[in-house]
């Protein structure tokens, strides 16, 4: 393996090897061996715990335990005819989707799943450790959002509109007292880094999850309302708005849009992992010592998964906010909150804190 | 045809009526919809999210019963009364066969009116289950809505028992029962009857101090007691208004003025209130249940009745009886044949159904599903 790595290494000079070739190997093994077969199987976990949640079986025909139900379901949903309303806007009805899922998959790129080359096998855990990369997820997550509104006007459908409208309102809600919230964490880290945020978490022997409990409640709250999950699912209220913005997409874009919805889930996990909870890092180094036995990609998975659980466990229990409850509650309660939080970070950091 | 002519699929946009008067757009909800229990369709005008106006369309599931009851003898027609409210087959039944009886002049036995009066209580508490799992999920509980339909499902089954079916039970008739309860119906009734208490206290864990429950239900769809009346709106809509009208009570029928229970009514007249009203029923009915079962009397089940049932010439009747959505009543008038002249029904959904518009007016789309799912309306008997 290494002496094949090396001879590429040769045959393609540094520049390629290193800006083009790693990339694409890394992102193509995330995307097909990582990401994608995640999302799938999220929605077979998600059907099974809600399942049990809801005294049924969930889904158990397509192979012992529902296993291959993922594969059936996308299988259908690729030969699934794909149609285009007669008055939807034809080129912002096929963008739309394609943003969604595109702009969720790209956060994947800055996400560090475990440390860099050297630490843990030759290669980084990451794609790429951008010097900007919390506002690079920022940044692409609200890109996400505007799929939805595209997708919800181009359909030409009233439902739709509203759906977009709705995911608008949302957005400008929570995008807000989201970013407040990680404002405190990059604080304490003194970096933009993922990897960096991650390294600070290292070296203060405190995941930030502990200093900064109110921006990890405030982000993963408005993250549950970014990624249209109940008791959040406004966009797509399926009582009130038959399907929100996605009531006329059928077929491979409605399958985007619905790996838009997971992939996005499991970013706002991996981020909320990243910066609270101390990514790759095992719990305990010094009380638990052997736990850091495991290698650190999985610690990674097993905190995505506490995320992915709350997400599944919120939408068994919760019934859905209103429209104007939900507009409440972002300003009236997170962004005050989130902005209390910063002072008390940026006093703390100034007079307790070693500079 | 001599060549084949493309389609023209271009619509004519000039009809629109999107952004047609100025911020104002007008939306068809239904009949095709998640939220509307049916085949109900509402005319919208809306204002963003408000709505200003509603105009609710009925007659998508007209099969025209109430003219089927004057092509049947008397005693046909009870099937025809499970296909109006089907979630409560066995009121309507009860309904239908008490204003025969009333018309031809038939004195129920003792036991046939306590198996009644067992049945009508579960039916009530089916009824309930289901609008409040359709309630649920309409405000976005997905959860409740599957342990409603679990313990539906037993009562399902204790009426499989009795009658062959599930639904539309057809389980009365004129001067009786058709037939005695089966051996050990008794003992499982019981069992049920023991059981339920714990699994309303579960779905009330679920709802009634969730804080979102709250916030979507509280001060929601007020109906003030006088326009209740007004719209002579009856049942859990009525009590949830603060008007302890309930016909088990006020006119007795079947075993009722021999058991105890009480009226729960609301005090604000909101959505809230009327969960809180419709719950307390569902533990009533369950005590009546209970009670039935331990003074269940021995002996005939079907009156002497002769075997063509006819009416007196220019003779009518009406009588109304207390089903899980409000009152229902047939009005029957005899021409002196088999046949009824003319049948016409007080179906309490479509009375209810009236109020909507009322209810709705200037609140968001998000509450006229729980303004729907609170009016709990059947479409089989809106429309009959």
């Amino acid at each position: 393996m290494g002496s094949l790595l090396d001879s590429l290494h040769q045959t393609l000079g540094d520049t390629l090897f290193t800006f083009a070739f790693s990339p694409l190997v890394k992102i193509a093994v995330l995307l097909f061996g990582g990401i994608l077969p995640l999302i799938t199987y999220l929605v077979l976990a998600e059907r099974k715990i809600l399942g049990y949640m809801q005294a049924r079986l969930g889904p158990n025909r397509v192979g012992p335990w529902g296993i291959l139900q993922p594969i059936a379901d996308v299988m259908k949903l690729l030969v699934k005819e794909d149609t285009l309303p007669t008055r939807a806007v034809k080129w912002a009805f096929i963008l739309a989707p394609c943003l969604v899922v595109g702009s969720a998959l790209v956060i994947f790129a800055v996400i560090p799943i475990g440390p860099k080359a050297g630490e843990l096998g030759p290669l980084n855990w990451f794609i790429t450790d951008v010097n900007t990369g919390l506002l690079f997820v920022v940044a692409f997550a609200t890109i996400g959002v505007y799929g939805l509104i595209i997708g919800g006007w181009a359909s030409n459908n009233k439902f739709s509109l509203m759906g977009g409208l709705r995911s608008a309102a949302q957005m400008i809600s929570y995008e807000v007292p989201q970013g407040l919230a990680l404002v405190g964490p990059l604080m304490l880290a003194g970096t933009m880094s993922l990897v960096g945020i991650v390294n600070a978490q290292k070296n203060m022997e405190w995941w930030f999850v502990f200093p900064q409990i109110i921006s990890f409640f405030i982000y993963f709250v408005a993250g549950v309302a970014e990624s249209n999950r109940n008791p959040f699912d406004l966009p797509e209220a399926e009582s009130e708005l038959v399907a929100g913005f996605h009531t006329e997409y059928s077929g491979m874009r409605f399958a985007l849009f619905f790996l838009g919805e997971y992939a996005n889930m499991i970013v706002i996990s991996a981020v909320a992992t990243t910066v609270f909870l101390g990514g790759w890092l095992a719990p305990f180094p010094h009380w638990l010592p052997f736990l850091s036995v495991i290698p650190g990609p999985i610690w990674f998975f097993l905190k995505i998964s506490i995320f992915l659980f709350s997400y599944i466990w919120f939408r068994g229990t919760f019934p859905r906010y209103r429209f104007d409850q939900l507009m409440d509650l972002g300003w009236k309660w997170m962004i005050p909150l989130a902005l209390f939080n910063l002072v008390l970070t940026a006093a703390i950091k100034l007079y307790f804190l070693p500079h | 045809m001599s060549q084949h002519q493309p389609v023209n699929l271009q619509f004519d946009d000039s009809h629109d009526g999107l952004f047609s008067s100025g911020e104002e757009m007008e939306l068809n909800f239904g009949p095709q919809h998640p939220a509307t229990h049916g085949v109900l369709r509402l005319k919208l005008r809306v204002n963003g999210e408000r709505i200003i106006d509603a105009y609710p369309i009925i007659g998508y599931l007209h099969r025209g019963t109430e003219k089927l009851f004057e092509l049947h003898p008397f005693f046909q027609n009870v099937p025809h009364t499970d296909r109006m409210d089907y979630v409560a087959a066995a009121t309507n039944n009860l309904a239908y066969v008490g204003a025969v009886e009333k018309l031809v002049g038939l004195v129920v036995p003792p036991r046939a009116r306590y198996m009644r009066t067992i049945l009508c209580e579960l039916q009530r508490i089916s009824s309930h289950l289901l609008w409040l799992a359709t309630h649920a999920i309409d405000i976005g509980a997905m959860t409740p809505f599957f342990y409603m339909f679990r313990e539906r499902e037993l009562i399902l089954d204790l009426f499989e028992q009795y009658c062959g079916a599930r639904l539309t039970l057809n389980c009365m008739r004129p001067g009786g029962m058709p037939h005695d309860l089966p051996v050990g119906w008794t003992d499982k009734c019981r069992e049920l009857v023991e059981m339920f208490p714990a699994k309303f206290d579960e779905y009330e864990g679920l709802l009634t101090n969730n804080r979102i429950w709250k916030l979507r239900t509280v001060g929601i769809g007020v109906l003030p007691p006088e326009v209740a009346i007004d719209y002579g709106v009856t049942g859990p809509m009525l009590r949830g208004s603060g008007i302890a009208w309930d016909l088990r009570k006020a006119m007795p029928y079947e075993a009722y003025g021999e058991v105890e229970f009480d009226v729960p009514v609301g005090k604000n007249c909101d959505t809230y209130d009327r969960y809180l009203v419709r719950m307390e029923e569902m533990r009533q009915a369950n005590r009546i249940i209970a009670q039935c079962l331990d003074k269940l009397p021995a002996g005939p089940i079907m009156a002497k009745r002769p075997r063509v049932m006819k009416a007196a010439k220019d003779a009518e009747v009406y009588y109304g009886i207390e089903s899980p959505k409000g009152e229902i009543g047939f009005y029957i008038v005899g021409d002196g044949t088999p046949n009824p002249y003319r049948c016409h029904v007080r179906a309490p959904s479509f009375i209810n159904l009236q109020s909507l518009p009322e209810l709705v007016k200037g609140t968001l789309m998000a509450d006229l599903v729980a303004i729907i799912g609170t009016t709990d309306i059947v479409l089989g008997e809106v429309d009959r």
